[in-house]
Parts: structure tokens; sequence; C-alpha cells
């Protein structure tokens, strides 16, 4: 069930995400960006709030005075700022929602992915309690609304000794210093909500915590143009003699205040209990069999520090070295944060497949999927190649290409596959060409396994792609697993572009049967040298 | 050129996202109580009697207790539940015997009850039963009401006076 609601969630993403990716290119489309542009518009929400404060008056008359001056007569600076303060946190929570919907499509909420999930849970309830204290203060009919439906949703709780919403019904039991309270909750909160958010990254490896300039800048040009084509403004006065029986109600945080009209404060509450229930425990429905996590071999770990730069999930530290080796540190892997992608064993200098001792080894290899069975098979299924141009196509498990049967070799992740392992199928003459096939671009299932191949091939991220490996018989082919089609596509096009190509002048200084000849000298380039 | 038209699109596509996201922020309206109507609020906080007799203390059970903790009475500490009633134009529509707060039983018993009623005039009675009495009520209060579109009014109970106010 949890499965196939997953499968259709993750085919409308992709779906939409193609002609995003289309318009924006991978770089800039904003659904590559929801946790950066969430931290965005947070800021956002905070700048203007911080100017507001300087206009508002929390005094039981004078709030809504206040907020209607700033509104009206100052409409081209704090009123705009207003706007933007209402319609940063509406994007703020559209940001969430969409963000934990892709991250549940995407299925990057299991495993040892659970942290992130699980701390998302109290931000959603903070910034709704932020969002909904800020309503309260402007003090309008809705602020009179939210208050009532509020205090009674709270009265429900056996924690209040007296009602809290008999303060709304009637004038005189309202004094200023309620608005002084709700004013200190509604800056107390968003801080908490941002040191939560911070908790939520911890455990991500370079998290995206801004998004792209460009995003940015559209985006707030954006926020400028709906800001003065639809100023946010109040609702007329509360009046609490009065039922503030019709009012515009904020559909991002207030949705569920209807219901409480039509089931019961009792209903509501079960409700969002069940919701987060549901969220916090749902990285165990079902656990998520993950492989086992990367090891270290020592005698192969020089403590370059790659592997650990190359970690998209903060799995892997630096430690001094304890084997006695002259080298300062040494990688450890923290088992409960890895979740064997394999980006390691492409970062680690040691994993080159010209190795020819008897047993391929590394200095951090996956013990379910090591190099020595990733260069054997790719020696298998190149072998297997026929024809005047034979396409060896490494894929990623998530991409478009993780189904093909022929002439493909599988690994968790692209990034996965040193670049050295190019060479050695190039200048063994194993295939003509490699098409190293991954997810869409702006949906890396392992976050930064297409950035770092991408790195890698183009000479700007260790280990290089070594400058004679010739270009033109690489293709890059980055597509989602809806991209069946396409990837096909992109693969023929690049036989017949090989096909036209002059003969390969790559040649290693070795014969083809040395790769796996068990008595042979281990060279130079074995010895961790890129 | 290209690049300044694709910039454009962007713009354009953010934009029509953003103003989705403004008009949703108070679009469509909701209205909570249907036109013609007005809500009627029975709310109050009241303690009843003590579920018991105050004792007085002997001379000797005073003197057996520590110092700074000596009373006259012996007072049990739980309150009995408020028995209310709550008729309108003659027909009963809400009656309830509600609980004294607090872990130990000895606060005050609360209501907070709203009614949806059309915007005309009605006939209300209310009454509450708060001491040992069996039948009967101690309080109670009758009047007509003449209710307005959208009015908010509240049947209170003012402890001090030992009355309800109507509002």
């Amino acid at each position: 069930m949890i499965g196939a609601i997953r499968s259709a969630l993750r085919t409308g993403f992709a779906l939409i995400e193609q002609p995003f990716d289309r318009l924006f290119g991978p770089a800039l489309n904003p659904l590559a960006q929801l946790g950066a542009l969430g931290f965005f518009f947070f800021w956002i929400v905070a700048v203007s709030g911080i100017y507001l404060f300087v206009f508002f008056d929390t005094g039981i008359e004078r709030a809504y005075q206040s907020v209607e001056y700033l509104t009206r007569d100052h409409w081209f600076h704090a009123g705009v700022m207003r706007s933007f303060h209402r319609y940063a946190s509406d994007l703020m929570v559209v940001m969430v929602v969409v963000h934990l919907l892709r991250e549940f499509a995407y299925d990057h909420y299991r495993g040892v992915r659970w942290y992130s999930w699980f701390t998302g849970l109290p931000i959603i309830w903070l910034l709704y309690t932020s969002g909904i204290t800020g309503y309260w203060l402007v003090w309008d009919k809705l602020a009179q609304y939210v208050a009532i439906v509020s205090s009674e949703l709270l009265d429900w709780l056996p924690i209040f000794g007296e009602p809290i919403a008999r303060n709304f019904i009637s004038t005189g039991t309202l004094t200023s210093r309620f608005f002084s309270l709700m004013v200190f909750m509604h800056v107390a909160v968003p801080l908490f909500l941002l040191f939560i958010m911070w908790v939520h990254i911890l455990r991500i490896s370079r998290p995206k915590v801004n998004p792209p300039r460009a995003l940015a800048l559209i985006s707030l040009a954006a926020l400028v143009a709906v800001s003065i084509w639809k100023p946010a403004i109040s609702q007329g006065p509360a009046e609490l003699v009065r039922v503030p029986a019709e009012v515009g109600l904020d559909w991002f945080y207030l949705p569920l205040y209807p219901l409480t009209n039509i089931w019961s404060n009792g209903a509501v509450w079960a409700f969002l209990g069940a919701f987060s229930l549901m969220i916090a425990v749902m990285p165990w429905l079902p656990p998520l069999r993950q492989a086992k996590p990367a090891e270290i071999d020592l005698a192969h770990c020089n403590g370059c520090t790659r592997c650990a730069e190359d970690c998209p999930y903060e799995a892997i530290r630096m430690v001094p070295r304890t084997d006695g080796m002259p080298f300062p540190s040494q990688a450890q892997v923290n088992p409960s944060f890895c979740v064997s992608c394999g980006i390691c064993v492409g970062a680690c200098p040691s994993s080159t497949p010209f190795r020819r001792t008897q047993d391929l080894r590394t200095g951090i290899d996956l013990p379910e999927f090591s190099l020595k069975a990733l260069r054997e098979k790719v020696v298998e299924v190149a072998s297997g190649l026929k024809g005047p141009a034979r396409v060896l196509v490494l894929a990623c498990e998530h991409g478009a290409a993780a189904g093909r049967l022929k002439g493909t070799v599988v690994l968790p992740c692209v990034a996965m596959a040193p670049p050295s392992l190019i060479d050695f199928v190039l200048s063994r003459d194993l295939a003509d060409g490699v098409a190293v096939a991954g997810c869409a671009e702006s949906a890396c299932y392992n976050r930064l396994g297409v950035i770092w191949t991408e790195q890698r091939f183009a000479g700007e991220r260790d280990p290089y792609l070594r400058a004679r490996v010739p270009r033109e018989r690489i293709a890059r082919i980055w597509a989602s697993a809806l991209a069946v089609k396409r990837a096909e596509q992109e693969i023929a096009a690049f036989a017949a572009r090989l096909v036209t190509l002059p003969p390969k002048r790559l040649r290693s200084p070795l014969p083809p049967s040395a790769a796996s000849r068990p008595e042979a000298r281990e060279p130079a380039e074995a010895r961790g040298q890129p | 050129m290209n690049r300044a038209l694709h910039m454009a699109g962007q713009f354009i596509v953010i934009v029509a996202l953003f103003a989705a996201v403004a008009w949703l922020s108070d679009h469509p309206a909701y209205r909570q109580i249907p036109q013609g109507s007005a809500v009627m609020m029975l709310t109050f906080v009241h303690g009843a009697d003590r579920r018991g007799e105050c004792r007085r203390l002997s001379p000797e059970e005073i003197a057996r207790l520590p110092p700074n903790m000596r009373r006259v009475q012996d007072c049990p500490r739980g309150r009995r539940p408020i028995y209310v009633e709550l008729d309108l134009d003659g027909r009963n529509i809400y009656s309830a015997s509600l609980p004294p707060t607090g872990i130990a039983g000895d606060g005050p018993s609360r209501v907070y009850q709203r009614f949806v009623l059309p915007a005309r005039t009605h006939d209300v009675a209310v009454r509450m039963r708060d001491t040992a009495r069996a039948e009967g009520f101690d309080h109670e209060r009758r009047g007509q009401i003449d209710l307005a579109p959208d009015q908010l009014f509240v049947i209170d109970y003012r402890p001090g006076s030992g009355e309800f106010i109507f509002r």
C-alpha cells in the first residue's frame, strides 16, 4: 500500500520535474531546491517580521490600528513587507509540504535517513504555531476567528483550569498584556523553529540552505510583483460582540480550523495525533533493507580525506591513525549514517581497477558490492558486447538505465565508479564507449552522485578522469526512472556517434590479460597514486 | 535573446505559483455559520458547594495538628458537580452535569457551549443546581432575546452576585 502510494507520487514528481528541468535547468529547478527555498523564505519572514515590529503596537486597541497604518499609509515599504511576511510564510508551508512528499516519493526517509525525516516533524508543528500566532496579532476578524478556534482547541486539552476561549467572548476580558504574550510567542517559536531546522540538517553533508542566487533573485522579484498585485490586508477590526461569520482563511495555515465545526475539537486533535504518529513511525513502515555499510581497509588508506569530503551523509570522518602508518589520519565509517551508496569507493584514489594484485582491494569498499566485484562484472558484461559500436553502460540503480539487461552494469550510484574504471574499460578495449547513466540531475537519489561524477570527469574534483581518456567516447545520461525511452535514445545516438569516430589510440602499457594475472607485480598507480 | 526569454519564462512561472499561493492565503472565504443566523453561547466557570458538610474540630484535634496547619474546621476537598439546563423556545436544548475540574475534583466546574440559532426573537431559560439539593434549582433566569444576524449572545454566570448574565 505504502509502496504503491510512493510509486504513484514518484511518477507524479518525475512528470512535473521534467518540464521544470527544461525551463530552469537542473541547477535552478525549484523542485530540487525545496529545502533551500524553505530556508530562504524563513529568512524573508524573519527580516520582514523585524521590519514590521517597528510599526506594530501591542495594545488591544492599537494593534489593529498600527497594522492598518503600516498597510495603508506606508504601503510602499511596510505594506510590501507585510505581504512579504505573509506570502513567504505561506510559501514556506508549500516548500515544507512538497519537500516532505518528495522525500517520501523518492524513498529518502527510511534506513539511516530516518533522522532527517523524524526531525522534520517538530518543524511542521513549530511552523504552524509560528504562523497561527502571527495571524492572532493583527486582531482583525480573522484574528478573532483564529483566537477563538485556537483557544477552543487548547481548552479541549485538560491543562487549563479556566477556558481561555472565554477571553474572546466579550470586551473587557482581554488586555494588552495578552498581545505582549502573543508577540513573545511569535518571536520565540520561530527562533526555536530555526534551531530545529539546524538539527534537521545535521546529518547531511553540504546541506543546501541557500538556493542558487539566480533562483533567489527571481523568487524575490516574484514576491515583490505579487505583493504589489495583491497586498496582504486585514479583514476589518475584531468585534467580540459579533461572530466573525465569514473570513478569508489562509488555507495553508488554517485548513483544519473549519474541521472543528464539522467534526469536534477532540476529533481534530485525534487527527493531528494520528498524523504526527504516522509521520514519526513511517521510516520503519517497513524498515528499509539496507546493504552493509562501507568498510575501511587501513592497509590501502592513506588518510587523504576524499571519501569524507564526498560522502553526502556525513557518514565518514577522519580520526587519528591507529595502525602506526606514517599518515596523520584515517577514515572511519559511522555505520548508522552510511547508506552504502558507494560514492566513497569512487572517491578513493586506491580504487583503481588497473591494480593487478590477486585480490583487488581499496581503501574503502562496500562489503556486498566490492570494487573487485565491480571490475569483474564490467569485464564480464563487456565480453558480451558485439557490433561496430560496443557501448558499456554504467547505470545507477535509481536511474533510467537501471532496468537494461544487455551491456549494463548497475551500481548503487554512478559516482561509485572511479574515473579510472572508464580509463580501464577504454584502454583495455573492453568497449568502444562508456555511457554513464545516472538519476535525473535535479533528483539524484544520493544527492551528490551526479555532481561529483560531472566534476571528476571535468577534472574539477579528485579523483580526476585522466586527460588521455577520449571524452568523445563517454556519454553522460541523466534521466529519471521514467525517462527510459529518452535514455535508450541517447545510448543509441551515442553508439551511432562512436561508429563515426576514428579508432581509439588509448592503450594500456600492459596486455589486457594482465588484469587478471594473480602473480603480476602491482604497478605504481595501484599504490594510491591517481 | 534566448537567455532573456528563458529567464522571462522562469519569472512568469514563479510569479504564477506565488500568485496562486497569495490567492489561497485568503480565498475562498469560509463561512462558519449560515447567513441569517447568530450564535448563543452558554459559558461560565463556577465552583459548586463542597461534597460534604464541614466539621468543627475539637480542641484536642486542633492541638494534634502541626502548629502551622491548625484550623478550626475540617472540610472535604472535593466539590459537587453542577447541574445545568438550557431551554430555547420552550424546548430543552442542553442539560448536563458538569464535574468539578482538578485532579482532586476541587476545582470549579466549567461549561462552554455554543448554539447556532436563526437570527430572530427567542425565549430562553437557564437553570442551575450547585448545592446538595436533589430537586429544583438554585439559580434560574428566563428572558426573551432578539438575535441579530452574526450576533454573539452570551449567557454567563456571575458567582459574586449569584445570577445569570445575558449579554
